[in-house]
């Protein structure tokens, strides 16, 4: 069957397909310079991954297709982006990264089909994809089982630390903790009033969050609810809200429900920027607003790790580089961020292992570092998570966030925080 | 069936035809797929078991079910509880609050296991639960519905609403079925390595062979006297009843045939793939399931088989090769079928086929095959078994 395999060569997509002889004659002549550059296959891949003497195979496996897609898109967009450029600056190991791209199509059981075919019939190097946990749960002992490497970008629920993932997204207590701090210091927040989506991340995340606001901070939570994936009548929440008058709504509502959330609660007459209650979400990056409406949401607060005006040269250049590449209106949110790290931690590990071997780099990752983040720096902690910034924006009427807030330390992963169970 | 009855059989064109299929499945696809694709292959055909079910079902006796992925699910989650508690053994789960309880109830703070959860310790039980339990659940539904004269689009819709309502309770009350997640990485079968590819390829041994006894009791089903009280109830229900028979009775025994069709599919699939979600059992999961029976020809048992092994692999192929218009192929080749060809494949294989088998086959005449000559003119021809006269004009090719 044939492979939808493509690759990028120096940021002209194509050209490589057209220039096999060219690139022939050039790695002729160049030979002598590019084995010195680029360590011997065999040397750098001795468990039969996709690697030749100059390209080397990775899987992305997102949902393009399906109710995730508006989600996982750019996720995708992100991590070609990355591979684009890691190719333009001369590949991995002397080697240009090819991909070969799945579907997930927002159906567990595909994704844990499509890893096993990436990781038996393809031979990945890595896989880059996976977002929501479910499809995480799906792939994970798929990926265990054939010893393939991960990188996961997506914020999730902790309470999971696999040898073959790489989360480049904040567990659980880097996107709760700082920020209920600051919606207790900064803003004088007493009584919270906890909603999410009825599945496992909102249920952990809400479960730390009542943990640190009640153990930890002494302050009270008023309210408790949850609501299907894709629930979409908000008015019984909204007036228990209007009756218990809560100071803070900490929200992690996902999905299509986050559009009747917002409209709903606009419609019942709050106005968010007036901040009674304030609205602490944990789920609504750029990507959900513009399908919320800007108008809709203004003034609410968000706890992430990147938004895309941040301000500092590494995200200016990403910024300017993924419009370049798919165009002007597209906004980034945390999860595309978290998904382009994938691709240069991958390379940065491999370098530092000196192989495409998944137990040598696996032994490389701790202290990994990536200076050209544009969250701005990034660490791998031996945990497989990254050490990262909490940090908190108010949503403004044109879909941005502006930051009010970041942490001044970068914020440990803690997947298993001793206290919050 | 005497001994040359059945040698008979197997010479007869039905018998050809199912020799073929066993030949393509036990032989030729094991050869020539790698143990990967060949487990891709022993999913599809999980989904043969409910195809088959629906052509008995719907495509006989005319009752269309929009929700036989509830059966499916529920089969398939009765094996996968059992392989979680397998693989939730106290030294596995070391880490949680409460050790030896599945990690998503560790998860959701439950601190033992639901009583529900408790029988499926037992193997034996297991066995009995995914035929037993979607049995049960499609005895009540049908008891419920046919004896109240509840049919058509009315019992379609209300199938649908019944995939709706597990759904929402299975993703729901997460603490005790997975939620969303399903039930993930199960790992041993009574201490056999399920995922190894040996154990797979196995497991598509057993798959195919619980396939072909599902094929024999849907084919004893049909060419009996049953079968055509069934194909009469679709036809003409009314008489049926007012000739003395208990129209609801046969209703609700060929449901609960299809429900224990698709239990044992759902098993298969879980063991097969390593994991049950609740994915499976929604609305848009059953109505693919009608459409793998759609195109295999509703009327044909085999039909259904080759239905659903080819809506998946063109299902993987198109999303493999073209990861971003996959859904377009699909939906082209859905309506294409449905516009072209309404019988199905199997239709069409009557129609253009069969005719040319004639031709070449009927120089054989003389050797003894009672086969070929009057399989050209359709009615009530070309059974084989002498004793079992043909039963349905609508499915002149038997199988």
């Amino acid at each position: 069957m044939k492979m939808n395999k493509q690759s990028t060569t120096g940021g002209t997509t194509g050209r490589w397909g057209l220039g096999r002889f060219k690139l022939l004659a050039a790695s002729l002549v160049l030979a002598a310079t590019a084995n010195a550059a680029a360590p011997p296959t065999e040397e750098v891949n001795t468990t039969g991954l996709a690697v030749t003497d100059d390209t080397v195979t990775v899987g992305i496996l997102h949902s393009i297709t399906g109710t995730m897609a508006i989600s996982e898109i750019g996720s995708v967009q992100a991590e070609k982006l990355a591979i684009s450029q890691i190719n333009e600056a001369g590949g991995v190991l002397g080697r240009q990264v090819e991909y070969v791209q799945e579907d997930g199509a927002s159906d567990w059981p595909t994704f844990a089909e499509k890893a096993r075919k990436l990781l038996r019939q393809d031979n990945v190097a890595a896989i880059f994809g996976a977002w929501t946990s479910a499809s995480r749960k799906a792939v994970l002992p798929v990926i265990e089982q054939y010893n393939g490497m991960l990188y996961y970008p997506t914020f999730y629920e902790g309470l999971e630390q696999s040898p073959n993932v790489v989360y480049t997204g904040q567990e659980a207590t880097q996107q709760i903790l700082a920020s209920l701090n600051w919606a207790a210091e900064e803003k004088g927040a007493k009584t919270f009033y906890l909603l999410g989506s009825d599945y496992i991340w909102p249920r952990t995340s809400n479960k730390i969050a009542r943990k640190h606001i009640e153990d930890m901070r002494g302050l009270k939570v008023v309210g408790e609810e949850y609501y299907p994936l894709g629930h979409t009548q908000f008015n019984s929440v909204i007036n228990k809200i209007k009756l218990r008058k809560p100071d803070v709504i900490f929200a992690s509502v996902v999905g299509g429900s986050n559009v009747a959330f917002y409209k709903q609660m606009k419609a019942a007459g709050f106005d968010f920027t007036e901040e009674d209650p304030l609205l602490l979400t944990i789920s609504v990056t750029e990507d959900e607003i513009r399908g919320i409406g800007g108008e809709n949401v203004e003034g609410i607060y968000a706890s992430m790790k990147y938004f895309q005006s941040l301000d500092n040269p590494n995200n200016e250049e990403f910024v300017a580089a993924f419009k370049e590449a798919y165009g002007d209106d597209m906004v980034i949110g945390d999860v595309t961020q978290a998904a382009y790290l994938g691709p240069w931690l991958w390379k940065a590990a491999v370098e530092k292992a000196g192989s495409f071997d998944i137990d040598k780099i696996r032994e490389e990752f701790a202290g990994i570092e990536f200076n050209k983040a544009p969250e701005g720096y990034v660490r791998i902690h031996e945990n497989h998570h990254l050490w990262s910034k909490t940090r908190i924006g108010q949503a403004q009427s044109d879909g941005q966030y502006k930051v009010v807030y970041e942490t001044e330390e970068l914020m440990e992963p803690d997947p298993f925080p001793e206290g919050y169970q | 069936m005497n001994n040359s009855a059945l040698s008979k059989w197997f010479v007869s064109r039905e018998g050809v035809y199912y020799l073929l299929l066993a030949l393509l499945l036990v032989v030729i696809l094991p050869l020539v797929l790698d143990p990967f694709r060949l487990n891709m292959v022993g999913k599809y055909l999980t989904y043969a078991f409910v195809a088959l079910g629906l052509v008995m079902c719907w495509g006989k006796a005319g009752i269309l079910s929009l929700g036989q992925g509830v059966f499916f699910g529920l089969g398939g989650y009765c094996m996968a509880m059992f392989l979680k508690l397998e693989a939730s053994s106290p030294e596995n789960t070391a880490i949680q609050s409460t050790p030896g309880i599945p990690d998503f109830m560790d998860w959701n703070q439950l601190t033992e296991l639901p009583w529900f959860w408790e029988p499926f310790h037992s193997f034996s039980f297991t066995l009995l639960a995914v035929i037993g339990v979607p049995v049960l659940l499609a005895f009540i539904i049908g008891f419920a519905m046919f004896t109240r004269r509840v049919g058509g689009v009315y019992f379609a819709i209300i199938t649908q609403a019944i995939a709706a309502i597990l759904t929402i309770l299975i993703i729901g009350q997460q603490g005790f079925t997975g939620g969303i997640n399903g039930i993930t990485d199960l790992q041993t079968l009574n201490g056999w390595d399920i995922r190894t590819d040996e154990a797979r390829t196995t497991l598509y041994f057993i798959c195919v062979g619980m396939l072909f006894l599902c094929l024999f009791v849907a084919r004893l089903v049909q060419n009996r006297k049953l079968g055509r009280i069934l194909m009469a109830m679709n036809a003409q229900e009314n008489r049926v009843r007012f000739s003395g028979y208990d129209v609801a009775a046969f209703k609700i025994f060929v449901f609960c045939l299809a429900a224990a069709f698709a239990g044992v599919g759902g098993a298969m699939f879980t063991l097969l793939v390593g994991f049950m979600s609740p994915s499976f059992i929604g609305i848009v999961a059953s109505i693919e399931m009608v459409i793998f029976c759609a195109l295999g020809g509703r009327l044909s048992i085999l039909g259904a088989v080759y239905g659903a092994l080819i809506v998946n692999a063109a299902k993987s192929g198109f999303s493999e090769s073209f990861p971003e218009l996959w859904p377009f192929a699909m939906g082209a080749l859905f309506i294409g079928v449905v516009l072209a060809f309404p019988d199905g494949l199997a239709g069409l294989y009557r129609s253009y086929v069969m005719p040319l088998e004639d031709r070449l086959f009927r120089r054989d005449k003389d050797k003894g095959a009672p086969v070929a000559g009057t399989a050209a003119s359709k009615p009530a021809a070309a059974n084989e078994n002498d004793d079992e006269p043909v039963i349905d004009n609508y499915s002149p090719e038997k199988s």
